[in-house]
């Protein structure tokens, strides 16, 4: 809606940026934001002005605003990835993926806030604070929760946004942009989607280029696309996969942009249900949802069916092992010489290195590289690691089985139950955290497969609840049409925000959700 | 089994990060309960994965030099340098070890 707005003239690409940054300002509570680029944004939103003057824009994604999460290289902007290891780098190049959007004309605001260096699942063990998840602040949400006393601190009631892109899914359900990078390799994407009502998009393993994504995993990471509907995931989509020369873990054939058509006939649709997703810990009303939603798809004559994914409950474990032995070796490489901070140590090469990293990571950071070494050890590599990755195999048939017998998405639950209050969250350590946030999400990246969070509904507290579906790999163009079509049928509320201004005047925000 | 002392002050030379205090050891205590699990699946037969493309093949390009010449930006980030060299302090002086070490609590 917005790019056609551009395109007649209606808005400029200034004005709306001005809008954005106010907006940001206004919302700087949230602590979605790490770094603001506030002069250079204005600068990409003059450029565009100048095309759509002269009739010539780049594209749909001319002039409009958006964020990146702070974990991707951005020339001349701040990346941090949350972390004192990082604090004050510059980098001199951009990931492949933030040129792409540069090049199409988008102007971009900021780098979104994360857990640092995207370990977590709530965006609340970064070194810049936790972020907080919009709709705490939204009339749906104030609605429905009870104060305790008059004098109960209003404030401290905020929910989390999920992790670890909480700050792009707060920057795009805040409207401070239109669209916003995350990166996914358990769920990170797509966990911080569900919370704060936004469409969460994990593409196909290879689809998208990683080349400037700071990595975790290498083997599950990918860029993710977080947008307020299917449609314009789909635009950004369209511009950023392909392969890239410069990561060549990306998949050679042509990929060509689509559109998504407006499914009105879903006969021919052969939907799964998964039953080990009926996870533990699942809340009643997420497990009404999901039914509701299968029937919804039953009764407009698609084919649903039980299927069954029988090593799921595994697949947390498995990513424990993984993920700790990749982080162990991805993060070796942060030893204080050639970036990033370094130590006053100076008495030998190695303690240096030591102290630095001391300094510079969290807990849970240093946690995981402890661990990852572990299992990397001669005696424990064939028992854990050889081990974990066979365990990889077998998640990943289990989908290939599925997907042979017939069915073309899976449906499933994107979380265990709505946003939970920071004070309740924080109550457990990460490691816990991510092992009981993640099992919905984690097999999608075990596999490569894309996966989506479409949100649904609101829950009874007055929050977002979304639901996931996972496509067969490459076929992101099926899996957006089903989403797009599901989206269509839940009509998902607006949030109805209520943002002070600077001079204290309550109002409402019911901007243009939409760009595409 | 608990694990070592020797090989928790394997662990820190290896990973050059330290456990800086008991729960930091408990914690990877708890990492390895967790992560035995995986000894409840039956894995016989199953080659390990090491990617979800490995039936496709690796993208290699030409080796020709297509970029470089960035010394200057490249050096930008780097704290310590002299003209065009990352200043490291002395090497091949090893850790002391972890009984002579005060970052490491004692008969943990």
């Amino acid at each position: 809606q917005v790019s056609a707005a551009l395109k007649e003239g209606r808005v400029t690409p200034t004005e709306l940026c001005q809008q954005c940054l106010s907006l940001i300002k206004n919302t700087k509570f949230l602590n979605a934001y790490i770094t603001i680029a506030e002069e250079t944004a204005l600068k990409q939103a003059e450029a565009s002005e100048e095309r759509y003057k002269r009739g010539q824009p780049l594209g749909v994604l001319d002039g409009i605003p958006i964020a990146v999460k702070d974990n991707f290289n951005t020339t001349g902007i701040e990346t941090t990835c949350a972390s004192h290891m990082l604090r004050g780098y510059i980098s001199p190049y951009n990931a492949t993926v933030v040129q792409k959007l540069l090049d199409q004309g988008a102007v971009l605001l900021g780098k979104t806030n994360l857990d640092e260096f995207a370990m977590g699942s709530g965006s609340t063990d970064g070194v810049f604070g936790p972020v907080r998840n919009p709709w705490s602040y939204s009339r749906q949400y104030k609605e429905k929760s009870v104060p305790k006393s008059h004098s109960e601190d209003k404030e401290s009631n905020w929910v989390i946004t999920g992790g670890s892109s909480g700050g792009s899914a707060a920057a795009v359900s805040s409207f401070t942009c239109f669209a916003a990078l995350g990166s996914d390799t358990g769920g990170s994407t797509r966990n911080p989607a569900a919370h704060c009502g936004v469409v969460g998009l994990k593409p196909t393993y290879g689809l998208i280029s990683r080349h400037g994504l700071i990595p975790l995993v290498n083997s599950m990471d990918v860029p993710g696309i977080l947008t307020r509907c299917v449609d314009d995931a789909a635009v950004v989509l369209g511009s950023l996969a392909g392969h890239d020369p410069k990561d060549s873990t990306t998949i050679q054939d042509n990929f060509k942009p689509f559109e998504l058509p407006s499914l009105t006939d879903v006969s021919k649709l052969s939907i799964g249900i998964p039953k080990e997703y009926h996870a533990p810990g699942l809340s009643g009303e997420i497990l009404a949802l999901w039914s509701k939603a299968a029937d919804l798809f039953r009764n407009a004559g698609a084919k649903v069916v039980e299927v069954s994914l029988p090593h799921t409950c595994y697949s947390i474990v498995c990513y424990h092992v993984l993920c700790t032995a990749e982080v162990a070796s991805n993060m070796a490489r942060f030893d204080g010489l050639e970036y990033g901070h370094r130590s006053d140590m100076n008495e030998s090469t190695e303690s240096m290195y030591a102290a630095t990293r001391r300094e510079g990571f969290n807990d849970v950071v240093r946690g995981r590289i402890l661990s990852g070494n572990y299992f990397l050890l001669k005696q424990n590599y064939e028992k854990y690691f050889v081990k974990a990755q066979k365990v990889r195999r077998l998640i990943a048939n289990d989908f290939v089985k599925v997907f042979q017998s017939g069915v073309d998405v899976l449906l499933t639950p994107t979380t265990l139950s709505d946003a939970a209050p920071y004070k309740e969250f924080i109550k457990e350590d990460n490691r816990t955290r991510s092992a009981q946030n993640d099992i919905l999400t984690q097999a999608a990246n075990m596999a490569g497969l894309p996966a989506i969070n479409v949100p649904t509904a609101l829950s009874e507290r007055g929050l977002p609840v979304g639901l996931q579906f996972i496509g067969r790999s490459f076929q992101e163009q099926q899996l957006l049409t089903v989403a797009k079509w599901f989206e269509k049928q839940v009509q998902f509320p607006m949030i109805q925000l209520e943002v002070k201004r600077h001079d204290h005047d309550a109002f409402q925000h019911e901007k243009s959700a939409s760009f595409s | 089994q608990k694990v070592s002392v020797e090989v928790l002050d394997h662990l820190e030379h290896l990973a050059l990060v330290d456990f800086r205090d008991s729960e930091g050891v408990e914690r990877l205590q708890k990492a390895i309960q967790f992560a035995d699990q995986l000894h409840e699946v039956n894995t016989d037969g199953v080659e390990p994965m090491d990617s979800v493309l490995e039936d496709r093949c690796l993208y290699l390009r030409e080796d020709d030099v297509t970029e470089g010449n960035c010394t200057k930006e490249l050096l930008e980030n780097a704290r310590e340098k002299v003209e065009e060299y990352f200043v490291a302090p002395p090497g091949n002086i090893p850790l002391p070890k972890l009984e002579e070490r005060d970052t490491f609590p004692q008969g943990s």
